[in-house]
């Protein structure tokens, strides 16, 4: 047996057999053909094996995941019976004397490139449906077995290099019950894949798909990060009854699915959900997230080649605000910068990315990006209840610039006759200390204020997060921070305003006695989280909690607040 | 044979998932259908070759259908092409 360490993307345990989801070799050489016909018998056979077989992974996609899914096999139904495509071949058969792997390769790559070429994006996209054909055609040309996930038909753990979109889209939730990817990150589309789906996901082992073997025995471990390999059957007893806790464990929070979130003592919170695309949605729906606490937009805007169009932009954001039925969903505007780029916008190099043009900064420099996010955003508006958000605010002068933009968009549209809200809230994150210093004159011009943690800490400590070596300074206890947010909370409550928290911290099972005794209104946190926080929120007392948290502020360090929760909770 | 004129008046131009409206619905009948656009002809049955031109707003292509239902044809293509939003 052996281990592999990653980074946990999903939560859960499973166990199974290894399904190696990997490219199959498809390598040939050009040969010189005499019998003409049986060469074009062979490519027509291999194309009406893939037009059956697209037929039945079409029909599988569209009972196992939806429509949607189906529609892109349906697509490459087209290409493959494409009749430029097919006689193109067929005649480089004829004229060249080739084999028909030669023509079908020479044929697909011309018209890959130029579809790539292309100055539309939805076009060069098309380039990849071309290239998922001739790959099909391919194989059954040479005899190869290509990976069919949408056909699999027991328990497996899916092992890959990388999960795609298209992949995903291929897997059946019945069988697939976790997988691990040799590279990827929290944020890739793998894992916010296997958090939306609810399986247990493992990525960036590096070399998961060279170490399994097909059929070996797996256990993925989303909590620890952990992936085993054919364990010892004592390992796998002691899974089992991890497996076994965890799934009673996530019964009894399911109770609370529909429940409101109040101390023991009767103090409502709300507790919401941070999600990166419409698809979360159902995530926050069945793990009863009250809201959207933060949306991050910029999904939108990466992992393609320019920028999305204001109705792309309107359409995603309607059916977030639909999707929640008149619940808070706020959306917050780009943030690009920092460890998020853009590669298509051309921005220069920076020293220093995270104290540079990013976020609002950007935006206000870049007005186009900004203006058509906010067009979008007010038009979606009257589907629900949207509250706006500005990130990385450092000045008064900044909000009352971006929300003039806003402001002037708004009047625009009213003047097109276009539907627009009348009670869209219009907040910002408090990410800099100095916002959350002056927080008592932002008070008086904002709706709302959300607190983002993660570069609160980083702002506050002048340490960067990304840099493991200061990683001892993200310090999210540290009474410094927590007089922070404090000042954030109380300045807040003074104008009859509320305090949210966007950050990994908001659910986080330390730091919510904290919070809830420092008065936060809003916690929101990944989807996955917000039972467990209910669960642990419903035993507490207001109450004791202020107490707690007044006796934390008054503390010096990091470890003495840890330890004073600790000891209150027996955490 | 039978021919029209036709304007794209779709915001984003002729892409992908009118493309293949536009070839479903040519691939049913017999008659031999091409479109023009540009001075390019390319077969209207094929969807790589109908998303090759790359048509956007305001361009302008004729059908041209030549067979024994190429006034069915033609028809069926046109109400295609305005149920789908791209021409008037």
């Amino acid at each position: 047996m052996s281990l592999l360490h990653g980074i946990s993307a999903s939560n859960g345990i499973a166990i199974a057999k290894a399904y190696r989801f990997v490219e199959p070799d498809l390598s040939f050489s050009k040969k010189t053909v005499e019998d003409i016909p049986e060469e074009l018998a062979r490519f027509q056979s291999a194309v009406s094996i893939s037009k059956s077989e697209l037929e039945s992974i079409r029909d599988t996609a569209a009972k196992g995941l939806g429509a949607d899914e189906a529609a892109i096999f349906d697509a490459h139904i087209l290409v493959l019976l494409d009749p430029e495509l097919l006689t193109s071949i067929e005649d480089k058969i004829k004229a060249d004397h080739v084999n028909a792997e030669h023509a079908l390769k020479e044929t697909s790559d011309m018209f890959i490139t130029m579809f790539e070429q292309m100055d539309n994006e939805y076009m060069r996209e098309r380039a990849a449906d071309i290239r998922d054909v001739a790959k099909r055609l391919l194989s059954h040309l040479l005899n190869v077995e290509i990976v069919n996930p949408s056909m699999i038909t027991e328990k497996v753990i899916i092992i890959a290099e990388d999960l795609t979109p298209s992949d995903t889209a291929q897997l059946n939730r019945e069988f697939v019950k976790g997988f691990t990817t040799n590279i990827g990150g929290k944020t890739s589309h793998s894992a916010i894949m296997a958090r939306t789906l609810e399986i247990p996901a493992v990525v960036g082992t590096k070399e998961a798909t060279k170490l399994i073997q097909d059929g070996d025995i797996i256990i993925v471990d989303g909590f620890k990060g952990e992936v085993h390999i054919n364990p010892t059957p004592d390992v796998i007893a002691t899974y089992e009854n991890e497996q076994l806790k965890y799934e009673q464990q996530k019964a009894e929070w399911t109770k609370l699915v529909d429940e409101k979130t109040t101390t023991a003592d009767g103090h409502l919170v709300e507790l919401a959900a941070n999600i990166g695309t419409p698809e979360d949605l159902e995530g926050v729906i069945n793990n009863g997230g009250e809201g959207i606490g933060l949306y991050r937009t910029e999904f939108l805007y990466m992992g393609r080649n320019q920028l999305p169009t204001e109705e792309e932009q309107f359409e995603a954001y309607k059916k977030v605000l639909q999707g929640m039925s008149g619940k808070p969903v706020v959306v917050r505007t780009l943030d690009i910068g920092g460890d998020k780029e853009l590669p298509y916008l051309n921005l220069p190099k920076e020293m220093n990315p995270f104290l540079g043009l990013r976020a609002i900064r950007l935006c206000l420099e870049e007005q186009d990006i900004f203006r058509t996010q906010l067009r979008a955003l007010l038009r979606a508006s009257s589907y629900g209840n949207l509250k706006i958000m500005f990130p990385m605010i450092a000045t008064l002068d900044e909000f009352r610039q971006a929300k003039t933009i806003l402001e002037e968009e708004k009047q625009e549209l009213l003047t097109k006759n276009i539907d627009v809200s009348t009670t869209i809230e219009v907040g910002i994150m408090v990410e800099i200390p100095s916002t959350a210093i002056l927080a008592d004159q932002f008070a008086k011009e904002v709706d709302f204020f959300s607190i983002g943690t993660n570069d609160l800490i980083q702002y506050t400590m002048a340490a960067d997060r990304m840099n493991e070596r200061v990683a001892y300074l993200y310090q999210p206890y540290n009474p410094a921070i927590l007089r922070l947010v404090k000042m954030v909370i109380d300045a807040s409550h003074k104008e009859g305003k509320w305090t949210g928290m966007c950050g990994e911290m908001a659910g986080d099972e330390i730091a919510i006695p904290l919070l809830l005794g420092l008065g936060l209104d809003e916690f929101s946190m990944s989807a996955t989280s917000i039972l467990k926080a209910r669960t642990q929120i419903l035993k507490l007392n207001k109450s004791d909690m202020v107490e707690l948290a007044n006796e934390a502020l008054q503390m010096s360090t990091a470890e003495d607040v840890v330890q004073a929760v600790m000891t209150r909770y027996n955490l | 044979m039978v021919e029209k004129q036709f304007i794209v008046t779709d915001e984003q131009g002729i892409h992908a998932r009118p493309a293949s409206i536009l070839v479903s619905t040519a691939t049913k009948f017999k008659s031999d259908i091409n479109l023009i656009y540009n001075e390019k002809n390319v077969n209207l049955k094929s969807i790589l070759g109908v998303m090759s031109l790359g048509i956007g707003l305001g361009g302008e292509f004729k059908i041209s259908a030549t067979g024994i239902d190429e006034q069915d044809a033609l028809n069926e293509l046109e109400e295609a092409l305005k149920n789908g939003g791209l021409t008037n």
